[in-house]
């Protein structure tokens, strides 16, 4: 090999940039990168083979578990499957429902990616900022769902949980506030000189580049392709509501920022227009599915970093899947590295290889010890019961309780 | 004065130096912290950090220089301690000669050559890249940081005594209120934040590119030997900037002393400031920096002073 005499620069399988486990070898001349290896593939769970043995009800709340951070994602995109596959079209209000958790879900995401970005770069101010602000979104999140993260809020054939009349001023009220916050962030990200230095004109993906590798989400965006699932093949409440999908043109690490942070806007454009939709309606959320017939079905969604695609087949025999295939948009876009990073140097490879937004996984466990006596941690059902007692409480603060939590205790 | 008394004077120095030292880096943490939103740490948390990694482990990697390895981050800490015991002596008019400002420089590098020595001899890769930033930081720092040393000298009638600096201002006040005082005042104080070792000219360490280079090895009393070096150049840094541009405080009286601190707080305050408003340089963008913009408004500087402006 021609990389026999370069030096080999070690990014992971722990390290600081990325959380998640993952190997980069940089092959280095001096700072500049001239050839990088990908070795992946340490954290293989199995979800796959795992819902096929699971009911069609419990896959919806397994590949929730597939990440943390998109974790509607998956569950839209599989309902998306498992309707395709039963031929049914959910009713209108759970439409709304899912785009408002689906756009949500946006906001949080883009918020946490500019803040990693922020930090990777040694600016950890933004980082904070971008972090605060997106509690916000989390509070709406807890006061919809329940749940800060992992929102169970779907099932085949509509949506769990329904959004009160009395929430939805509170919600428009939090969200407008969160919208003067973006773009306070968002002006001072495009004006810093500094950043601009930093970012502009590296890892540079060309059309080409992208249609080669078939990156998908803001990385294609950001390059000047206007590929949304959403806009191409519209599901959920996108055909109604009005929206327009943000591109860019240099395709470089400051304009995969720019759309991000301009996505933004046009989600809280997307879940005004939904909860201006539902409000002072009645109508049903769901709809009861007894039998899945045989047959095989495909759902897509766009997930904050691309396209998540969904293939479920059933034999109308049994309760589960038979087969269920899941692609996630970080595996193509992660492979694009091979045409942003050789030639650059260390420092903007490592932010080069942060601008596809590689997805982490990093939901924690909680174990609280009692100091005086000795040792305590909470149980599962204590978990349960303060979880409630916190929403609860957010509810009161940001908004008028609703009774719907009363009857979970 | 006997070298038994300079000695004693070192001791007690050093650890008034690290006390001060690690307080003040609390105090960057803190208004770190309030700027991001976030609580901070209590006021003893570098203390705690420096006597948990004199009980952790001292890990020696195999294949390194053993003797450089355990050697660089004790000179690190004995340069940086001799910096500040000069600097303390010279703030309570005690001892200076001729060309001690030449001498305090030549101290002033060696906290950086050591973090180069002790990372070239742990035989890391990341620590190489690590140390070849840092080389090359240290070069484009210094031509700026000596334009700025040499402005006050320049307007105190081209001495090179520390002590003469600081009597000149005490008589005739302040560099600063002077326009080659204050170009000299930013210039020092940005190439300072590289000397430091702050963002944005903390390439040398990056956490999220080369976790911690030339550090990466250290574990134990050894790196807490180089953080104690960092927080103890943190007091001596900005405490020669206000003798070189803020000058005109003696240690000697409380009040000198709460002027001496208050000086001191704003200029910290700056350097944090700094810090926080700004992500991490590229090294090629670093030196064109301090070479390009800054040592061209280094030589303005200077011009101003030898016309007297």
């Amino acid at each position: 090999m021609a990389n026999n005499k370069k030096v080999i620069v070690p990014i992971g399988p722990y390290h600081p940039l990325l959380e998640e486990p993952e190997f980069f070898e940089l092959y280095c001349d001096g700072e500049e990168v001239v050839d990088i290896e990908w070795i992946a593939g340490y954290n293989h769970r199995g979800i796959e083979k795992l819902s096929e043995s699971k009911h069609y009800d419990q896959v919806t709340f397994l590949v929730e578990r597939i990440c943390g951070i998109c974790s509607t994602s998956h569950p839209i995109a599989y309902c998306n499957a498992v309707e395709d596959l039963c031929g049914i079209e959910i009713p209108e209000r759970a439409k709304y429902i899912r785009s408002i958790i689906g756009e949500l879900e946006r906001l949080h995401s883009h918020l946490l990616w500019v803040g990693l970005a922020g930090h990777f770069l040694g600016y950890n101010t933004v980082f904070m900022w971008a972090w605060k602000y997106r509690e916000g979104i989390l509070d709406m999140f807890e006061m919809i769902t329940g749940n800060r993260n992992h929102y169970a809020m779907l099932r085949i054939g509509g949506v769990r949980r329904d959004i009160e009349d009395q929430d939805i001023p509170v919600l428009k009220k939090t969200l407008s506030e969160v919208k003067d916050k973006i773009k306070m962030l968002t002006e001072a990200v495009l004006d810093d000189p500094v950043l601009a230095a930093r970012l502009k004109g590296i890892g540079v993906l060309k059309k080409e580049d992208i249609k080669n590798y078939g990156a998908v989400g803001p990385v294609a965006r950001a390059s000047g392709i206007d590929i949304d699932v959403r806009k191409d093949d519209p599901y959920a409440a996108y055909k109604i509501v009005e929206w327009k999908v943000i591109t860019t043109e240099s395709g470089d690490v400051f304009d995969k920022a720019v759309v991000r942070l301009l996505e933004c806007f046009e989600s809280i454009k997307i879940i005004e227009q939904c909860l201006d939709a539902i409000y002072r309606k009645k109508g049903e959320i769901c709809k009861e599915i007894r039998e899945i017939p045989e047959g095989e079905g495909i759902g897509r969604h766009e997930a904050p970093r691309g396209e998540v695609f969904h293939y479920v087949r059933s034999d109308g025999r049994t309760t589960n899947p038979v087969r269920h295939k899941i692609r996630a948009p970080s595996y193509v876009n992660i492979p694009t590295f091979k045409s942003s990073c050789i030639g650059e140097t260390i420092s903007d490879v490592c932010i080069i290889l942060a601008g596809v937004d590689p997805c982490y996984c990093c939901t924690e466990r909680l174990a609280v010890y009692d100091k005086d006596k000795k040792k305590k941690i909470y149980s599962f059902q204590d978990l349960v019961k303060k979880s409630i007692e916190k929403t609860e409480k957010i509810k009161k603060e940001i908004g008028k309780e609703v009774k719907l939590w009363k009857k979970l205790l | 004065m006997s070298g038994l008394y300079i000695l004693g004077y070192f001791i007690v120095s050093f650890f008034a130096l690290s006390i001060i030292g690690l307080f003040i880096f609390w105090i960057d943490r803190k208004i770190t912290a309030r700027l991001q939103w976030r609580v901070g740490p209590p006021w003893y948390q570098n203390f705690a950090d420096i006597i948990k990694l004199s009980g952790k482990e001292v890990l020696i990697p195999e294949n390194s220089n053993k003797f450089m390895f355990i050697f660089s981050p004790i000179l690190a800490l004995i340069s940086a301690t001799i910096c500040g015991t000069i600097l303390l002596l010279i703030l309570r008019s005690e001892l200076g000669f001729e060309g001690d400002l030449i001498l305090f420089v030549y101290l002033l590098t060696l906290p950086s050559l050591s973090i180069i020595l002790g990372g070239s001899a742990s035989g890391n890769v990341l620590a190489s890249v690590g140390i070849s930033r840092e080389l090359k930081l240290l070069l484009s720092y210094e031509l700026p940081f000596i334009c700025g040393i040499i402005i006050p000298t320049i307007k105190t009638h081209f001495t090179t005594s520390l002590i003469e600096i600081l009597k000149y201002q005490q008589l005739n006040g302040s560099h600063i209120f002077s326009i080659s005082g204050i170009i000299g005042f930013i210039i020092i104080l940005i190439s300072s934040t590289g000397k430091i070792g702050v963002v944005p000219f903390d390439l040398a360490e990056a956490e999220t590119e080369i976790a911690g280079g030339a550090l990466i090895e250290y574990s134990g009393i050894l790196l807490g030997f180089y953080k104690l070096a960092k927080s103890i150049l943190l007091f001596v840094i900005p405490a020669f900037i206000i003798l070189l541009y803020l000058g005109g405080t003696t240690l000697d009286n409380l009040l000198g002393v709460l002027i001496f601190i208050l000086k001191y707080i704003f200029v910290v305050v700056l350097i944090t400031l700094i810090r926080n408003t700004n992500p991490r340089l590229r090294i090629d963008q670093a030196l064109k920096f301090f070479w390009g913009w800054l040592t061209l408004i280094g030589i303005v500087g200077i011009l101003f002073a030898l016309s007297g402006v």
